[in-house]
């Protein structure tokens, strides 16, 4: 255990090395560009959010009376754009992974520093493009972008937006090469893999799927320009081509862009619980190979998309089975999460409330995903308030409670300032409650049969709605309370000590924040992962002990 | 299913809240002993979620084949989708926007298709859905068990009026149903119509009765396979009349000429079921034929 508390802050860190605009555009340090990512997708998450404030105004009468049906469209559409590919897929890697993965292995930044910092301006220019759109009107098609709706009959800024997430993709793939050949090559002398902390696990299956699986929705978006532009027949059925094959080729890549947002929130999970309770992880390989298997077995479930599309009855049930087989590993997460705590030492604070919220989402996430699989079942809540709710679970729920959960955590080492821990408890219960109350009604009203995208609705959804749209408000109100208090903070938190929380791990063994260098010299590791105390002193549990 | 999640949830929340509250940090330099975790129990609670989720899957996947694969008795209910509305033309010649009366307790066979995009039939209190798809049927099909008044939605989105794309199902007792087909159906029955059709297009010059036109005739060719000029054998359906009119030279019978010119564009979906209506009834002599005009729930029944 090498946990040495440095009490004085360094004269120089990472942040006041240089100073002015162009050392931060022009910087290659991870560090900064990770809070340049930081400011990027948080606009975006306003953004995102002031569309979902939108819709849910709308949604409190049965009766359109806010705005337009045609505005409606546009707007859930860009709340759904803006959040998945602008705050969601880069949240977590791009921001907490850019800072964390040189840190955590011991080296001095990711193997190709230009490369991240071009994956920033891709992100940056993608996001123009996006905006643009956004601004001369908007695209009505639905983040997933269905043909021939798509290709033939939308008026929207189709195009424009299309290109915007295209170009956004590459700083996608970028991030995943940058960390997968800097997790192979540069880990710290004895940082064996399985001495990995278990976000470096999870960031770097996120990162395959990134990277093998980003591309295929280029080609996807490419094809869709191509048939809108020019004609060629490849979806519309009008021109001779299949509407369904963009289906498959659409989730191909974004069922596996669920496993980007969730396994980096999982890997912070995994942290957040082992150093807020001094404890190992319980079945450290366990959790590691976990989230290969997601990985994995995500490129292979896309078609519980289709249950209902008139794909064939036995691929149906082929994609029913491989999606239960996802299922496993993220159950196996939260069984080794849970018994983590059992005789450990485990500290109220902030992070940890923000991993037990997650927990609790995703097991009501991953339980109504065991519905959605069953094909019986999926048939009755395909497309309705039900799927709305599960994935909302999955993708606010789980990622962003880690997102928070991993940002207060990392807090005192990004900025060497503490957060007023007060405020933070009350924010992190404020959007326990006001997203349990956004979110559960809606698996009501989808099992009650309200579809999804619905502009009016009939009365009797009205009460389950009013509900809905209250809990949003106090969700608002939750996220931003932390945005104001992680501000304030910056400049008048209380300084941090390089390890506050008395963590493990080689991020918490260099000073707050961390010189440009990271470490005044390359950290040696003969310690196994979260080993607060020695091996051998460990107790053995085992079933028939239980 | 919703009671395994409950009580799935709350054993989880419940271990967790009992750690939580037992071992909360006491000492500030408490260190907990490290625990290390056998395989056996993590092979547990792999291989039982394994087997519980695998009976999910075969209870799931069960309901789902019995919903895709439609009895043979059933009355059959044409659909299409439009933006935003839909449109059911029964075998009696009945045509209906976002309406559909049906009889309870019968057997209801819906076969679909859209002139536009992708829309999806929807009647949540029967529990089924399908997309119904531009360039294709899609098959679904239901039996009501209860009369009543019943929301059909739209469930796929489609445009601007997605959410006033609703109707209804009208389940009416059978008495009731009578009387609602008595209204009678103005244009005559489905096949009528597209007999009528198939001669102003000028079909019959090419498919004759006899066999000795250009093209194949169609007497008694519905639901029969046939050989085609590639050497493959289909079977004469909805899906494959569909496509001998709208693209001709995909699939032609052996024995015939490429020469037929495509429809598309020339007859809407809604006419294309009439054809098909009518070429279905040529192999079906007293079959759906019968069913129109008065013929009410029992007759459809003994003729099909």
């Amino acid at each position: 255990m090498n946990i040495e508390v440095v009490e004085q802050a360094p004269r120089t860190h990472y942040l006041n090395a240089t100073y002015g605009l162009k050392s931060w555009l022009l910087t290659r340090d991870h560090k900064r560009i990770a809070l340049l990512y930081l400011g990027s997708v948080t606009f975006f998450f306003a953004l995102g959010g002031m569309f979902a404030s939108a819709i849910r105004l709308e949604l409190l009468t049965p009766q359109g009376d806010m705005m337009q049906a045609e505005t409606y469209n546009r707007v859930f559409t860009m709340h759904g754009i803006a959040m998945v590919f602008f705050f969601l897929i880069p949240s977590i890697p791009a921001t907490l992974g850019n800072f964390l993965v040189p840190l955590m292995i011991g080296a001095k930044d990711l193997a190709f520093p230009k490369l991240n910092l071009l994956s920033w301006y891709i992100y940056n220019l993608g996001a123009l493009f996006t905006l643009i759109a956004i601004v001369t009107g908007g695209v009505d098609t639905g983040w997933t972008f269905y043909t021939p709706y798509s290709t033939t009959y939308s008026n929207g800024n189709v195009l424009l937006t299309g290109v915007g997430i295209f170009i956004t993709g590459f700083s996608s793939i970028l991030t995943g090469l940058n960390f997968i050949v800097t997790i192979h090559t540069m880990r710290a002398p004895g940082l064996t893999w399985f001495r990995l902390p278990l976000f470096i696990w999870s960031n770097y299956a996120a990162s395959l799927v990134m990277v093998l699986g980003t591309p295929v929705i280029a080609i996807t978006i490419l094809l869709l320009a191509v048939e809108r532009v020019a004609h060629v027949g490849i979806f519309d059925p009008a021109l001779g081509g299949d509407p369904v094959l963009f289906q498959h080729l659409f989730w191909f890549y974004s069922h596996p862009a669920v496993y980007i947002m969730v396994l980096p929130a999982m890997g912070v999970i995994s942290e957040l619980i082992a150093n807020m309770t001094r404890k190992n992880i319980f079945g450290y390989r366990f959790v590691a190979y976990s989230s290969l298997a997601i990985a994995v077995f995500g490129f292979l479930v896309w078609g519980h998309h289709l249950f209902v599309s008139t794909q064939s009855v036995y691929a149906g049930m082929v994609f029913s089975i491989l999606s239960y087989a996802v299922g496993i590993p993220s159950a196996v997460k939260v069984f080794n999460w849970t018994a983590t705590l059992y005789k450990s030492s485990i500290s109220y604070n902030t992070p940890i409330l923000y991993a037990f919220g997650f927990i609790g989402f995703f097991i009501i996430g991953g339980m109504t995903g065991f519905f959605l699989a069953a094909l019986g079942i999926d048939v009755h809540v395909h497309d309705t308030y039900f799927v709305v709710a599960h994935f909302h679970y999955i993708m606010v729920g789980g990622t962003i409670m880690g997102y928070l959960g991993g940002l207060h955590y990392w807090w005192p080492k990004i900025t060497g300032r503490m957060y007023p821990e007060g405020w933070a408890r009350f924010a992190a219960l404020v959007i326990f409650v006001g997203f349990n109350l956004t979110f559960f009604p809606q698996f009501l009203l989808g099992y009650m049969g309200m579809p999804r995208r619905y502009y009016a609705y009939p009365p009797e959804f009205q009460v389950l709605n009013v509900m809905s749209s209250a809990g949003a408000s106090i969700l608002g109100v939750g996220y931003l309370v932390p945005l104001i208090y992680l501000a304030w903070s910056m400049r008048y938190g209380p300084k941090a000590v390089s390890n506050p929380w008395g963590a493990f791990g080689l991020e918490w063994q260099t000073s707050s924040p961390p010189p440009t260098e990271n470490f005044k010299e390359t950290p040696v590791v003969t310690w196994e992962a979260y080993e607060f105390r020695p091996r051998h002193e460990a107790e053995v549990i085992d079933i028939t002990r239980h | 299913m919703w009671s395994l999640t409950i009580v799935i949830g709350f054993v989880l929340t419940l271990l967790i809240l009992y750690f939580a509250i037992k071992y909360r940090r006491r000492d500030e330099d408490e260190i907990p002993r490290p625990i290390r975790a056998s395989h056996r129990l993590e092979a547990v609670w792999i291989v039982v979620p394994f087997f519980v989720t695998m009976g999910i899957f075969a209870w799931g996947a069960g309901i789902y084949y019995r919903m895709y694969r439609p009895p043979e008795e059933a009355i059959d209910v044409y659909v299409v989708g439009k933006q935003w509305m839909w449109k059911f033309q029964h075998l009696d010649g009945h045509r209906e926007i976002n309406e559909l009366h049906v009889p309870v307790g019968r057997k209801v066979k819906l076969t679909m298709t859209t002139e536009d995009v992708i829309h999806s039939f929807f009647v949540p209190a029967f529990r089924i859905k399908m997309d119904v798809v531009p360039g294709k049927y899609s098959t679904i099909w239901f039996e009501p068990t209860k009369a009543g008044r019943y929301h059909l939605f739209c469930a796929e989105y489609c445009g601007t009026s997605h959410s006033g794309m609703i109707g209804w199902i009208d389940v009416l007792e059978a008495p009731e149903y009578q009387a609602w087909l008595g209204g009678g159906a103005a244009g005559g029955s489905l096949s009528a119509s597209g007999e009528q059709l198939f001669q102003q297009l000028a079909c019959n010059t090419c498919h004759k009765a006899d066999g000795t036109g250009r093209g194949p005739s169609l007497q008694g060719a519905f639901g029969k396979p046939v050989q085609l000029s590639n050497g493959q054998r289909v079977e004469v359906d909805e899906a494959y009349v569909r496509e001998s009119i709208t693209n001709p030279k995909a699939k032609v019978v052996a024995g015939y000429e490429p020469i037929m010119p495509t429809f598309q564009g020339q007859v809407s979906e809604e006419q294309l079921v009439q054809l098909i209506a009518y070429i279905r009834s040529l192999s079906n002599a007293k079959g759906s034929e019968s069913q129109a005009g008065s013929a009410g729930a029992q007759q459809t029944k003994q003729t099909q």
